[in-house]
């Protein structure tokens, strides 16, 4: 499996609105928090140390 | 006395003293209070309908000011079918191609890709007044064909007495007060609404902590047509974000992002603001090209709608009803709509076709595209203006991932452009019994344009209920009381025609409403159920 750079999630509004709420309410410190929590989520979802690699990457 | 609140554009319909105002109150089928573009729509299509429409204004034309730049295709479509549409192109200017830059580089550009098979192209831009200008020049040929349409100018609603059998309502004319009475009145007077406050109704919402300096500058410049929008622009003093978009007239709208806590007065002097104009221009060409300073005004908006758009005998449609901020140009082709969607329901009614049940639609539909235009337009502004440090980051991690990467760029919000929602799944829609029809025109959509002989579906489809016959035999025009859908037989649809309305099925009827929205659809002829579904469409289901 390669890493994915072009479009790949539906409806991108609804899930950018979802991100900032889950955020609402929250310290700096705590987005952070839930920052770190999300990506090791999102991490173990993707399981391919390549792909995770590869996201490392593209991200810095 | 009627006080002059903004100087007019063009003068369109000046004060003439009538009769009515020496006479006993005389009752009026229709009373539209605003002669802006959702109260001429309204009263145009109610008129070439045959249904008497007044429109109260309390100037004497069109409002001279930046204000809706930006129409849509569905609003294109909508004043063809009303007569106005050629003119609103020839003069309007044609966009497709849009770019978004971060500072000085460009994250991307896009192409609102114009289908092949439309009229209309997604956009014009085109000044609000001029739109209201078509609109009256419409009207009075509409007039001329003996549409019974009136416009009466310096006509100020002074105040409203809701009855049970219908409206009174107090004007104020140069020549002091007079009365009349309105069946149903619709409110069309804009976002300050005085038929709201004077009906002590509530406009909820949310309030956007940001101002944004518009000038408006005539210039000769070779700028392309196309929408450029910056994200932390690199020129100096340019704010948060800042908009360059051409309009007809060798006009240019610029925006610029100010944010919260400004000197209104000192943003406003004309040096300061050819400043920031010269920063921005020199920016793309290396100097400051020759202008004029056409208009200037610095705006804060909201995002709001009354929680309810009917009120007994009293509707508000447009700005009066709903806010939404600029971003995605939803405000005034979210209006036009709301005419549309109205009028023929009015019409129905006003003639006893329908029941006055089915007005009540007007307001669970259009409360429903509300509520959809500020969901778009508040994530649009809350992209350009993050109101924490969080979100602030998410922002910037997309910008500087859009430059990169297409991922990105989906995330990316300087405004989700306006199209007409849909309703699925409303009370007077369905059934969809088209296997493998596209989605594109199913129930509750509004009809996809397709070429059809030499010229557009939409022209064909008209004004009323229209039965739409693809590939199969033609059935005889359906009457439900007295609410006729007459028959349109397509018996060899063009490719485009057949991709947007067939899909994998080799034929298809459909039964589609006078605003053009699809109310249900079936592979072939069904007499009961096509007249079960006009029975339903027009309301005589609802208890």
């Amino acid at each position: 499996m390669n890493l994915i750079l072009t479009p790949n999630i539906p409806d991108p509004d609804g899930f950018y609105d979802e991100l900032l709420r889950a955020h609402e309410g929250l310290s700096d410190e705590e987005s952070a928090a839930l920052n770190a929590r999300l990506i090791l989520t999102l991490a173990n979802q993707i399981g391919d140390r390549e792909v995770l690699r590869a996201a490392l990457a593209v991200s810095k | 006395m009627v006080a002059t609140r903004y100087q007019t554009a063009f003068e369109l319909y000046p004060y003439v003293r009538v009769p009515a105002q020496d006479a006993a109150p005389v009752r009026h089928p229709v009373v539209i209070v605003g002669g802006g573009p959702v109260g001429l729509a309204l009263a145009l299509d109610l008129g070439r309908r045959g249904t008497p429409a007044l429109v109260l204004d309390d100037h004497e034309g069109a409002g001279l000011g930046s204000k809706a730049i930006c129409f849509a295709k569905r609003t294109l479509d909508i004043a063809h079918r009303l007569g106005a549409g050629t003119q609103m192109l020839d003069k309007g200017v044609v966009w497709n191609v849009g770019k978004v830059f971060h500072r000085d580089g460009m994250l991307f550009d896009f192409n609102l890709l114009p289908e092949d098979g439309h009229r209309n192209p997604a956009f014009i831009n085109l000044q609000q007044p001029y739109f209201e200008k078509f609109l009256f020049e419409a009207i009075q040929a509409a007039q001329q064909e003996g549409a019974p349409i009136e416009i009466r100018g310096r006509n100020r609603v002074a105040s409203v007495r809701l009855g049970m059998e219908f409206v009174s309502v107090d004007i104020d004319t140069p020549d002091g007060r007079y009365t009349l009475e309105a069946d149903w009145l619709i409110a069309c007077d804009g976002a300050r609404s005085p038929t709201r406050d004077m009906m002590g109704l509530s406009f909820d919402g949310r309030v956007f902590e940001d101002n944004f300096l518009i000038a408006d500058v005539r210039m000769k410049a070779d700028f392309p047509t196309e929408r450029w929008f910056w994200f932390d622009p690199p020129f100096e003093g340019a704010g948060q974000s800042a908009l360059l978009h051409k309009q007809p007239d060798d006009i240019w709208r610029i925006d610029f992002q100010l944010g919260w806590d400004i000197d209104r007065d000192l943003e406003l002097d004309p040096d300061r603001i050819r400043t920031r104009v010269d920063a921005m221009l020199s920016s793309q060409t290396g100097d400051v090209p020759d202008y004029e300073l056409e208009w200037t005004s610095i705006y804060t908006f909201q995002c709001r709608r009354m929680e309810k758009f009917r009120h007994g005998r009293v509707f508000f449609a447009g700005d009066s009803a709903h806010q939404v901020s600029p971003f995605g140009a939803r405000g005034a082709n979210s209006g036009v709509q709301d005419a549309e969607n109205l009028a023929w329901k009015l019409d129905l009614v006003l003639k006893g076709a329908a029941g006055a049940a089915l007005l009540d639609t007007y307001a669970t539909e259009r409360e429903h595209a509300a509520d959809e235009n500020i969901l778009n337009s508040s994530r649009a502004t809350d992209f350009m203006t993050p109101k924490s440090a969080n979100s602030m980051l998410f922002r910037n991690a997309v910008l500087e991932l859009a430059g990169r990467h297409a991922f990105a760029r989906p995330f990316v919000n300087s405004g989700r452009l306006s199209v007409p929602c849909s309703y699925d799944g409303f009370a007077l829609f369905g059934p969809d019994a088209l296997d493998g029809g596209p989605q594109v025109s199913r129930p509750g959509a509004t009809c996809p344009d397709a070429p059809l002989g030499s010229g557009f579906l939409l022209d064909a489809l008209g004004d009323g209920f229209v039965l739409m016959a693809i590939g199969c035999d033609a059935p005889e025009p359906v009457q439900e009381g007295d609410v006729t859908a007459n028959v349109l037989h397509i018996e060899a649809p063009s490719p485009l025609l057949a991709e947007r309305y067939l899909g994998s099925s080799p034929s298809a009827l459909y039964l589609i409403r006078p605003d053009q929205h699809v109310v249900a659809r079936w592979a072939e002829h069904d007499a009961k159920a096509v007249s079960q579904a006009l029975e339903n469409a027009i309301g005589k289901k609802m208890s």
